[in-house]
């Protein structure tokens, strides 16, 4: 278990403020905040490369805030992988097994193991300048897990890659966390921390300011940043049916949405884009398969167009132009119908 | 591209003058002097011998100083220090003072009466007149170029580097060794074959401290002064010569290594 107290450390203008938080021994805690929020000084004072001015860092049991380095048994993925590339993938694994006492066959051996987690044992004569991006931070993630670290630290370790690399490293990483490894991630996505965390932590302007599992994040937001994403983006909590290939149910507060996912059937978030939600007068003909009749409850100009709250038995927000603002007459009261294409809607599993 | 670009053209033209101009009065040298010339003068003993020193003493010089240089320039490039400003500008002082001062000051500071003289003659070192008091000579004049290279070498090494092996386990030297150095080393080796080269070519430092034994080019001076220009003229042609052929070579060499290791 991996507890943060109180951790103060203040680096020219940026500082940090009694953060607070405890990660669960095998467990994924990931840390959500825009960039600049100190996500990563936070991730470096726990791994001993920043000290604090105040505060501890206690990994199972044991005070490691002012441990060297080299002792605290952490391990940390930086987001560009950080290889060496002066060394082939395999020396760049075997690196920090090389400074212990382990004899040249367990190295080869511990390796081995290592590429085949990772998936990355074709690449082991390879030099880490010619691999991609999710090559690399496969790399990355065997080398950073070679010495068994207690913890394992991930600073945005997604953030580089494209949509497609990023489903498989988030399998991935989902497996190492499966094999009891303790996770602690950072990233300034919500999707990935929804779709990655057993416990969410935001940090906003240098502080921790709410904990807790992605429901309880999502659904009552206590951040301006969360709330933010929850107020354009909509999230709602609920469950999915179906099955992998079809138009899949999800249905959340009495309301059943249609969707296209790739994940089992279970409980999970919905998320839909402002932008996507389209707004008429009378029920569409359109190849839209969601239709909702509904309310509108607000309407008030955003930096582009207006932003509108339309009670369909849930409130969605919908941002829409001006000049539909006019032209449907959108006012409180009126009376409209809300629809969204299957593939508007995004399924992301608990 | 086609059309006439008249700024291009006379921007190669200038180019073309400026070439001529390190070009002409070395070719003019080497077309003066006859193969006879060239060979008798290769033969000679003291040609030969002084040519000898001039190349161990500077590449000593690169060796010795080169081990507590390369260490230094990595604290320059990584750590934040009181007058950090103050001492990079310190490195830079023997290349911009005259040679001939440097070598008065070296001259003044190793002579027999004082600490560092005595000190070097309890242990059988005698600076000045001597081969220590060339290297010493060299050392002063042609250090800058090594620290700046290296400096900028490790510069030029991502600090995210270092730090992933520092969490990775591995002791702060250990991360300079394989870490560091490695990722530095051409910058280093361009640095080292430059200080090698400027101390090879020093004559005011060195003739200050030790006329003789003499280094080839105290000889260059000494044969132009006694005997003129005909007289020194093939010495410096066979002494170019030479230091051509082993830049050659260690760039060569040094490329080879880089083409192995990408």
């Amino acid at each position: 278990m991996l507890k943060v107290e109180n951790i103060s450390v203040r680096l020219g203008k940026f500082e940090l403020r009694d953060v607070i938080f405890t990660a669960d021994p095998g467990g994924y805690f990931v840390l959500l905040g825009m960039s600049g929020a100190g996500k990563s000084v936070l991730l470096q004072v726990v791994g001993g490369l920043i000290r604090p001015d105040r505060g501890r860092v206690i990994l199972n049991g044991r005070d490691i805030t002012s441990e060297k380095i080299q002792k605290r048994g952490v391990g940390l993925v930086f987001q560009d992988s950080a290889l060496f590339p002066h060394m082939s993938v395999y020396r760049n694994i075997a690196y920090p097994l090389l400074s212990g006492r382990m004899g040249r066959s367990q190295v080869r051996r511990r390796v081995g193991e290592l590429a085949d987690i990772t998936r990355v044992a074709h690449l082991l004569k390879r030099t880490p300048l010619n691999l991609s991006g999710g090559e690399q931070q496969r790399v990355a993630l065997a080398r950073a897990l070679a010495p068994e670290p207690e913890l394992l630290l991930l600073d945005e370790p997604l953030s580089s890659l494209d949509v497609r690399l990023r489903s498989d490293l988030r399998a991935l990483l989902r497996d190492i966390n499966g094999r009891g490894q303790t996770m602690v991630h950072v990233t300034h996505d919500y999707e990935e921390a929804a779709m990655l965390a057993g416990r969410i932590g935001v940090i906003e302007n240098g502080t921790v300011v709410q904990t807790g599992t992605p429901g309880e994040v999502f659904l009552n937001p206590r951040s301006e940043f969360v709330a933010r994403f929850v107020g354009i983006r909509n999230i709602f909590g609920g469950t999915l049916g179906g099955n992998k290939g079809t138009l899949r149910n999800f249905i959340s507060g009495g309301i059943k949405f249609t969707l296209l996912s790739d994940e089992p059937p279970g409980e999970g978030f919905v998320v839909v884009r402002a932008e996507d939600i389209v707004i008429s007068a009378s029920r569409p003909s359109s190849s839209a398969v969601n239709n909702f009749p509904g309310t509108v409850r607000s309407v008030q100009p955003a930096r582009i167009g207006a932003e509108m709250m339309v009670d369909i038995g849930i409130e969605l927000g919908a941002l829409v132009s001006e000049e539909s603002v006019a032209s449907l007459g959108l006012k409180p009261g009126k009376k409209v119908w809300v629809s969204l294409k299957a593939t508007a809607i995004k399924y992301i599993r608990r | 591209m086609s059309g006439f670009d008249p700024m291009r053209l006379v921007f190669v033209l200038l180019g073309g003058l400026v070439l001529l101009f390190i070009i002409a009065p070395l070719a003019g040298m080497f077309i003066a002097t006859s193969p006879a010339e060239f060979f008798e003068t290769a033969a000679d003993r003291e040609v030969a011998g002084s040519i000898g020193l001039t190349l161990w003493t500077s590449m000593l010089a690169t060796i010795i100083f080169g081990v507590a240089a390369i260490p230094f320039a990595w604290i320059l490039a990584r750590k934040k220090f009181p007058f950090k400003k103050l001492v990079s500008a310190i490195i830079d002082v023997p290349v911009v003072i005259p040679h001939s001062a440097a070598g008065i000051a070296i001259l003044g500071f190793v002579s027999r009466d004082t600490v560092v003289g005595r000190l070097g003659e309890s242990v059988g070192l005698n600076f000045v007149g001597s081969a220590p008091g060339i290297i010493l000579a060299m050392a002063f004049v042609s250090i800058p170029f090594l620290v700046n290279a290296a400096r900028d070498g490790f510069a030029a090494v991502p600090e995210k580097l270092e730090k992933a092996a520092l969490v990775l386990g591995a002791s702060p030297a250990r991360v300079f060794f394989t870490i560091s150095l490695p990722l530095a080393w051409r910058s280093i080796v361009s640095g080292m074959i430059m200080m090698w080269a400027r101390g090879m070519s020093e004559f005011g430092a060195v003739v200050i401290v030790a006329y003789h034994p003499m280094i080839t080019p105290v000889l260059i001076y000494e044969r132009f002064g006694a005997f003129g220009l005909a007289y020194a003229r093939p010495v410096a042609v066979v002494f170019i010569c030479v230091c051509l052929a082993f830049f050659v070579l260690l760039r060569m060499l040094s490329s080879k290594y880089d083409n192995a290791e990408s």
